[in-house]
């Protein structure tokens, strides 16, 4: 692989929080190595703000390897840049050639609010979760872990569910701003597994209430979002999800709370 | 048991697109294939759509249809509005057609122009067939009747009619291509095993479908049938 | 003050049992009385947050990261080892125990580690009832693959992703916690101060990351959970956020810090690529089950490797260590790698990586897939084929990993490797009930120093983190809180807090107020270059002198020069890094005087001087072996104070992969 600099052009998306309006500001960054990863440019472009007395840009990242899903730029019209199945922080600068222009936006959607410049409010998420996605099991409660055999079809499936990263890049891409990937990957997940059968009615129905309650769009099966996951989640969860929601409310179960 | 709560919620909703739109899908099927009687004979078209004016089932079965069609925009109205307004800020570059067809993502706005088309199909056919009358008499096999036939020749003589109708199928046809594909999804029947097959039907079924209703005013304006 | 690390007695297999027993108990309606901070929510954190709130307690739990799904445990790979013995293959309790002591090179406490193996299996049945969907076989049972340093087949896995898969499992316990109103979460806020009364850790001072502001939180006990601080060294495969602040803060107020030099260096991670680089990222161990690693015989070599004829190619750790080969554990993995590359037989650009090759696993899977599939005399091209359909489905998701990062495809081009800093094993010291020495004071995790000794054997670490959130801790903690049930929740207006939260400002101002000209990057990146040349793999007495000083120097630029853009009361990403770092100098001076203080070679610590004639470490167990726990005095002031390590089950013997 050939190695080479690049100079660029970008426009950023600058929030001093979330109740002042945001614009466009305009960088021109200088000498970015093929080799760099996008968020080692974007360490170049901060450091080249501070120098000069400016604020540098904030975004979310951490662990940098693909896996934790606090990454979030809206690269170019594209959740996590242009990629397939790619976070953020693992696109690398070699996508781009000397003069490139690169807009960067952060997730818009209602219900993750900008916090700063590329920062979003990502919350509504765990509350989704703290609706239901989970097992209720306490600590000491559980069987032996080979006491229940799960059909490895089944496991395979529900681990595929579960490799979603919680990045958002889903609500992102959709044009609807609907959360529906998220929320199915997990019930997806949790109905796959004997463990989760025992809750799986009312976890669908309690999630699907939450997701509303936070303002996502209606899904409308679009595809955006599978397109854009990082993580491959399949557009099936979504079936998953309308199918255990048909069965919860046609078989009279009710929300709680 | 609150139904209304379950029928409102995001995926409540999408439910209510799906089985109405299930059900408009099977009405275009009889729809078309009693229109397609044109191509048979005059006589044959004109017994089918007396058959349809006439008989009691069939009429609440048009109740229920335009029940369906009122619940399919009304709802339809409301999901738009709502998607609307979860994104906030717009995008200054969006995706395009690279993450998605730009079909599935411009549902009400086929939807409208549908509607649209429909104010002044049911102008042209429904109203003086049912409402205002004014139609000519003909006789098939004893039987008086409408002449649907020969209403149907008269206005599609007019081009921009021609015109307006093959915009509203061509609306339909890809109106269709996501609708009857994503009415599976919503009711969760599109499993790996079914999907490419739901997908690849749900195709073929728009373009067949919206061909030949596109036939239709075309034949008449061009004279292919008499 | 004499270190009592309360391990109880009788023999090794009761002590645990004997505790729980014994222990005291908290009645329900005290619990709901009883008020716990949790700092960190990685597989430690959330584990202990879950199974606190379940008992009752009051938990509020705090994370710098936008969720406490984003903690690094999500990164962990290969697995989590459990004495479960599904396989048949003569696992057990003290067979799990044993592995553990030798691997960490008799340097962790024998009653801590049987207590970590003895729980391990109920890890795993917790995990699965929670929903955690770990790799099965076709009738349904879960899935074992071998791991390095041990014989049989006890880790279980999730694909590349099991860390993400029990972060998870931990994480959705906390949030139904959360929901139920037993725990109350606390995102992007960062702790930066503890606060003591009455001799008693009673509380923090923590600052909201979004808006700036300060705020105080009252908890009959806190716990850190914080994780390790590999990025000290600037390069790690830590995450960007990942600091040692907690437990510095801690350290300065009282707790003492256990072996701080100890540091596994993973040999498997991707190379540095230039300047640029902010973090390492790590290829899983297992690759090494199947590549050969070698480098060329001709120092400064600058053809490509595929020019390289097999005799001119030296596979140095088949060479060396014709036992174990290429499997040999970490620590000596690592260092064999930057002998030949210090050597000047570095390969690429930078000369510092070593080449992992698949060419021969290729080959050869090829060769058993043509078998299997019935093609007699398959040429060459069909090997390939078939051999590259078998090493992508084994090892599919890292060559893609590998592919995106350097551009390069590996499975054409032997991938380049260099080690990297990985885990700390040492951490804040911890008795057995996981206390620190200031009463009141928990230390769970990666961040406490307890059970690996010098080096950790892979897929132990999140063993570790699950073992002391969810059955360590809920006991050792009620045995402590039963004498605090009289106590009420101290308002956070007692002049304890107003004094500690007036430190925490003052603090912020004077960094906020140098207005230098140098960034904290820059900063970070001059530290982690100093920590790593003379504090990394290889240590020597002249070195660790240099870097003492050169630290002390580096803290007092720091505090002059350092610049900070931005307001205090605001999102200031730059003020959190620089807060950060700041402890990052402060701890690299510790590090360095530990690595000093111990004469000796072992685990992940190799002392230059102390090595074998044929290069080998050379532990001395005659006079170190102990955990050395160091006592802040004030600025540059350490004092150290031994715990040592009795033996009675294992006896010590030196560690060789000839």
């Amino acid at each position: 692989m050939e190695h080479y600099t690049m100079n660029l052009t970008l426009k950023i998306w600058k929030q001093k929080n979330c109740k002042e309006r945001g614009r466009f500001e305009t960088y021109q960054v200088k000498n970015i190595s093929s080799e760099m990863s996008f968020l080692e440019m974007f360490d170049v472009l901060n450091e080249q703000l501070i120098a000069e007395g400016k604020e540098p840009i904030a975004f979310d990242h951490d662990c940098r390897e693909g896996i934790c899903g606090m990454c979030s730029m809206y690269i170019n019209g594209r959740a996590h840049g242009p990629w397939h199945q790619t976070t953020t922080c693992q696109l690398h600068m070699r996508e781009y050639k000397d003069g490139d222009t690169i807009v960067v936006e952060p997730w818009r959607a209602k219900a993750f609010p900008v916090l700063k410049d590329l920062v979003v409010d990502r919350t509504a998420f765990d509350r989704i979760i703290q609706a239901g996605g989970y097992i209720s099991v306490n600590t000491g409660n559980a069987v032996d872990a080979n006491a229940i055999p799960i059909n490895k079809q089944d496991a395979d499936e529900s681990f595929a569910a579960a490799a979603c990263i919680g990045c958002g890049a889903c609500v992102a891409a959709c044009p609807n701003a609907s959360a529906m990937l998220y929320v199915s990957a997990k019930v997806s997940q949790l109905a796959l597994l004997t463990q989760g059968h025992p809750e799986r009615k009312s976890r669908a129905l309690n999630m699907v209430a939450q997701m509303d309650k936070e303002g996502f769009g209606s899904c409308t099966n679009i595809g955006a979002c599978e397109a854009e996951c990082p993580k491959g989640i399949s557009l099936e969860n979504i079936a998953r999800l309308n199918r255990e929601y048909i069965g919860a409310v046609f078989s009279g179960s009710e929300e709680k709370g | 048991m609150n139904w209304k709560h379950y029928f409102t919620t995001s995926i409540g909703k999408k439910l209510v697109m799906g089985f109405t739109g299930l059900f408009l899908i099977v009405f275009l099927v009889v729809h078309c294939y009693l229109n397609s009687m044109i191509f048979v004979s005059r006589e044959a078209f004109n017994a089918a759509a007396d058959f349809m004016a006439t008989c009691v089932a069939m009429r609440i079965l048009e109740v229920g249809l335009f029940a369906g069609i009122f619940l399919h925009i009304i709802q339809g109205f409301m999901l738009v509005r709502k998607n609307a307004s979860t994104r906030g800020e717009r995008y200054a570059v969006s995706a395009g057609n690279k993450t998605s067809a730009w079909y599935s993502r411009s549902m009400g706005l086929l939807g409208t122009l549908i509607f649209l088309f429909l104010i002044l199909h049911i102008n042209h056919f429904w109203v003086p067939s049912r409402i205002t009358g004014g139609l000519n008499p003909t006789e098939v096999h004893g039987v008086e009747m409408h002449d649907l036939y020969q209403k149907m020749i008269d206005i599609f003589q007019t081009p921009w009619v021609v015109a307006v109708y093959l915009l509203g199928v061509f609306s339909l046809a890809w109106h269709l291509i996501h609708g009857f594909y994503s009415a599976f999804q919503t009711m969760g029947l599109t499993m790996p095993k079914y999907k490419a097959l739901i997908r690849i039907v749900g195709i073929i079924f728009s373009i067949v479908i919206c061909l030949l209703f596109a036939l239709m005013p075309v034949s008449m304006f061009m004279g292919w049938v008499s | 003050m004499p270190l009592v690390s309360k391990i109880p007695a009788g023999p090794i297999a009761e002590k645990w049992t004997t505790y729980k027993s014994t222990c005291k108990l908290v009645n329900p309606a005290n619990k709901r009385q009883l008020e716990v901070i949790v700092i960190g929510t990685g597989l430690a954190g959330a584990s202990a947050a879950a199974s606190l709130g379940e008992l009752g307690y009051k938990v509020k739990t705090f994370c710098f990261q936008d969720s406490p799904r984003r903690a690094h445990s999500i990164a962990a790979q290969g697995g989590i080892n459990a004495a479960k013995n599904y396989q048949n293959d003569g696992d057990s309790t003290y067979r799990l125990f044993y592995d553990t002591v030798k691997g960490g090179d008799y340097r962790a406490r024998e009653g801590n580690v049987y207590r970590l193996a003895e729980v391990s299996a109920s890890i795993i049945d917790q995990c699965v009832a929670q929903g955690v969907p770990f790799a099965r076989e076709y009738g349904g049972l879960l899935s074992n693959r071998s791991f390095g340093g041990t014989q049989v087949q006890r880790t279980f896995y999730a694909a590349g992703q099991t860390g993400q898969q029990l972060l998870i499992g931990a994480y959705q316990a906390q949030e139904r916690q959360i929901a139920l109103g037993n725990v109350v979460q606390y995102s992007r806020h960062e702790m930066l101060e503890i606060v003591m009364i009455d001799g008693k850790v009673r509380g923090i001072i923590a600052r909201d990351l979004v808006t700036g502001k300060l705020e105080r939180h009252f908890g009959h006990a806190v716990l850190l959970c914080t994780g390790g601080y590999g990025n000290v060294f600037y390069l790690s495969t830590n995450a960007m956020g990942s600091n040692v602040t907690a437990i510095w803060k801690a350290h300065k107020k009282g707790a003492f810090f256990g072996n701080p030099c100890f540091t596994q260096i993973h040999p498997t991670c991707i190379p540095v690529s230039g300047d640029h680089q902010s973090k390492l990222t790590l290829m899983s161990e297992s690759l090494r089950n199947d590549g050969r690693i070698w480098v060329p015989k001709k120092q400064g070599e600058t053809r490509k490797a595929s020019e390289i004829p097999e005799e001119e190619r030296d596979y140095y750790l088949e060479r060396r260590y014709p036992a174990f080969g290429n499997l040999v554990p970490r620590d000596v993995a690592s260092r064999a790698a930057k002998e030949r590359c210090d050597a000047g037989y570095g390969v690429g650009a930078s000369k510092q990586a070593v080449y992992l090759d698949y060419a021969y696993a290729i080959e050869r899977y090829g060769k058993i897939e043509a078998n299997k599939q019935g093609i007699a005399n398959a040429d060459k091209n069909t090997t390939i084929k078939l051999g590259k359909e078998v090493v992508a489905e084994k090892y599919g998701n890292l060559f893609e990993m590998y592919e995106k990062i350097t551009g390069e495809n590996p499975y054409e081009i032997p991938m380049r490797i260099y080690p990297a800093v990985h885990y700390t094993m040492g951490g804040l010291w911890v008795d057995y009930e996981l206390q620190t020495t200031l009463p009141g004071l928990y230390c769970l995790g990666e961040a406490n120093f307890s059970d690996h000794g010098a080096n950790r054997l892979g897929a132990s670490a999140l063993m570790q983190g699950l073992a002391d959130g969810y059955f360590v801790i809920p006991y050792t903690l009620g045995n402590n809180l039963a004498d605090d049930i009289r106590t009420k929740a101290i308002p956070t207006d007692h002049p304890a807090f107003v004094a500690a939260e007036k430190e925490v400002s003052d603090r912020i101002e004077k960094l906020m107020s140098i207005k230098g000209t140098e960034s904290v990057e820059s900063f970070h990146k001059r530290l982690g270059k100093i920590m790593w040349d003379k504090c990394g793999m290889a240590r020597n007495e002249k070195g660790l002198k240099e870097a003492v000083e050169e630290i002390r120097a580096l803290r007092k630029e720091f505090w002059s020069n350092v610049r900070i853009p931005g307001e205090i009361e605001e999102f200031n990403t730059e003020l959190d890094k620089a807060n950060r770092v700041a402890d990052f100098i402060e701890l690299g001076e510790l590090m360095c005087m530990d690595a000093l203080n111990r004469n000796e070679s072992c685990g992940g610590h190799f002392r230059e001087e102390y090595q074998t004639e044929e290069g080998e470490a050379d532990r001395r167990d005659d006079g170190y072996m102990y955990v050395a726990a160091w006592e802040y005095k004030g600025e540059s002031n350490f004092e150290i104070h031994r715990e040592e390590l009795n033996y009675e089950v294992v006896h010590p013997s030196a560690r060789s992969y000839k």
